[in-house]
């Protein structure tokens, strides 16, 4: 059993920075390299693609990288853990194992964590008197029922710990937790107990450090963003966890970025609520009692955190179609240029209004002058330009797809000095709306498979 | 003396639904009882008045000399029903630092502003 395991943050979101997983498995020792990929409005989309090409649903990015690094992390045995899988994470093991076949890397073994996807199951688990009640509303889920597109239960570290102990190298995972791919590495390496609260919180705190990747090691710092070096060769954070629950933050020697005990800060306060309880299928983590110390250059020392057993319930986060929307832009230039864009949209609400369609919104921002901090922004001086920023929402795809007709007219019969509308119409996007819920522990259990060539 | 919240603390925001939420960090461990006593959820409320709609929640972290604050009904409905430009709220960490307090107690902030 190990006394210490790096664990390096690989993807903090699905569209980051490609390089940096090879970057992390390249650019130093590392033990697991974890990578997140789902956002709330993932899951609809991938639900979207499998219900076009069953072996689809997965995020699709996942199968170039494991191709590109597979020989790397055979190599240097390092494990990979990503919730990369989607909808369908036994069609992303395929595609990967594919890969590995292209390699001629035998014996792989890929563990699979499912069950999450509760979708086909939400009738027969509401007859069983599971409300599934909106759980910041508190609305009853009956009224938007048919139009949910997908439902997914948030496990924890617990099933990708069960998968590293059946031998699993890569553990691809639906609907988890981002905070347990991380810690699910410490439960297995350093044998920890599921009720080993205190321990469990240090890795959920070092997983909630992680999860956003660049995010806590220099990225988008708002204490002294230019004292940050070398951004364009950030390196991603990784945790160093020791078998007592300590942990250090740092990052590969010689990558650009900043790991410091304010970098560290704002990341832990990044999407949190209340700060005593920090709520995982793992445990409840209480960031109260988080102690940080710098470490030398670039480490970070996370020590003191205290954690207590979790909820009787599973989070589901649920995601229903709920109407359209389209964002339409024009850039107004000086002279006049705020005026004019004022104009403009004074003469785009009258059309609209004349053509009676039906929106539950219209919104007007100008960007460059107020699109960000609303009225808290200060008085325009003379602006040398500005972004005319309006957007729609109805329930009727025939009216915002019309609205997309609107914005070009007022290039040629509105207030002048107008252009960038090289895009052509906005066209209308589904609103993807989010529900959540909360389901008993008992109702569902996660389904753990290690598969090997 | 009145003081610009930027110049004693660093923030971070982001979004949870229709709810934002921004944490303010004192840049020195002497600025955070001013935090306390001065940065409280009236006066956030009042501050993203037009903004936030809901009600304002504020959270001590005194183990890092920070606040969090809960800003409800703040994102034009959130995800992908906002029409919002910053629909995530990234944004409203810098609206929170355009706030000037006015404190009892004298500091010199300023030169504070680094790592």
């Amino acid at each position: 059993m190990k006394d210490r395991v790096r664990i390096a943050s690989g993807q903090g979101f699905w569209g980051d920075l490609l390089t940096a997983p090879r970057d992390q498995v390249r650019g130093g020792p590392i033990d697991y390299l974890v990578m997140d990929y789902l956002a709330e409005v993932t899951m609809s989309i991938l639900q979207k693609q499998r219900r076009k090409d069953p072996s689809l649903g997965y995020a699709r990015d996942l199968v170039p990288l494991m191709d590109e690094l597979l020989p790397l992390l055979v190599e240097k045995d390092i494990r990979v853990i990503t919730n990369g899988g989607g909808v369908n994470p036994a069609a992303c093991r395929d595609a990967i194992f594919a890969a590995a076949a292209r390699h001629g890397i035998r014996g792989l073994a890929i563990g699979v964590v499912a069950g999450d996807d509760i979708l086909p199951r939400l009738p027969e688990l509401r007859g069983a008197g599971i409300p599934l009640a909106n759980m910041e509303t508190g609305e009853d889920i009956a009224g938007v029922l048919e139009h949910v597109q997908s439902a997914n239960v948030y496990f924890g570290a617990a099933p990708i710990a069960r998968a590293l102990r059946e031998g699993a190298r890569i553990v691809i995972t639906g609907r988890t937790t981002d905070t347990g791919l991380t810690l699910a590495p410490m439960m297995h390496e350093f044998g920890w107990a599921e009720t080993d609260w205190d321990r469990l919180a240090a890795g959920t705190v070092a997983g909630h450090i992680l999860e956003c990747g660049a995010q806590a090691s220099g990225g988008n710092f708002s204490a002294d963003w230019r004292a940050v070096p070398d951004l364009a060769h950030v390196g991603f954070p990784i945790a160093e966890a020791a078998a007592d629950g300590g942990i250090v933050i740092t990052k590969h020697a010689g990558t650009g970025g900043l790991v410091s005990v304010q970098t560290v800060k704002e990341q832990l306060l990044y999407e949190i609520g209340n700060p005593a309880e920090y709520i995982t299928p793992d445990c409840i983590a209480d960031f109260t009692t988080i102690r940080l110390d710098g470490d030398g250059a670039d480490r970070v020392r996370v020590t003191g955190v205290r954690g207590r057993p979790p909820t009787p319930s599973y989070k589901v986060s649920m995601s229903y179609l709920d109407g359209y929307t389209a964002v339409g832009t024009l850039t107004y230039a000086w002279p006049d240029a705020l005026e004019k864009a004022r104009a403009a949209d004074a003469i785009l609400r009258q059309r609209l209004a004349d053509l009676g369609l039906p929106f539950e919104e219209v919104r007007t921002e100008f960007v460059g002058h107020d699109s960000c901090h609303g009225p808290l922004a200060s008085a325009p001086g003379e602006l040398n330009e500005v972004v005319l920023r309006v957007g729609v929402r109805g329930k009727s795809f025939e009216a915002v797809e019309r609205f997309g007709r609107e914005i070009a007219p007022l290039i040629l019969t509105g207030p002048p000095s107008v252009t960038g509308f090289a895009g052509g119409r906005p066209r209308p996007s589904e609103v993807i709306a989010y529900w959540p819920a909360l389901i008993p522990r008992t109702a569902v259990s996660a389904e753990v498979t290690v598969t090997t060539t | 003396m009145r003081i610009r919240l930027l110049d004693i603390a660093h923030a971070r925001s982001g979004d949870k639904g229709d709810t934002a939420n921004v944490g303010v960090i004192a840049r020195r461990e002497e600025y955070y009882p001013l935090l306390v006593k001065y940065l409280t959820a009236e006066r956030v409320r009042a501050h993203f008045a037009g903004i936030v709609l809901g009600r304002v929640e504020r959270f001590e972290l005194p183990n890092l000399g920070a606040l969090n604050f809960l800003l409800h009904e703040a994102l034009g409905g959130g995800g992908t029903r906002s029409l919002k430009n910053d629909a995530q709220g990234k944004t409203l960490a810098g609206a929170m630092l355009r706030m000037e307090l006015e404190i009892d107690e004298h500091v010199t902030p300023g030169e504070n502003r680094h790592v």
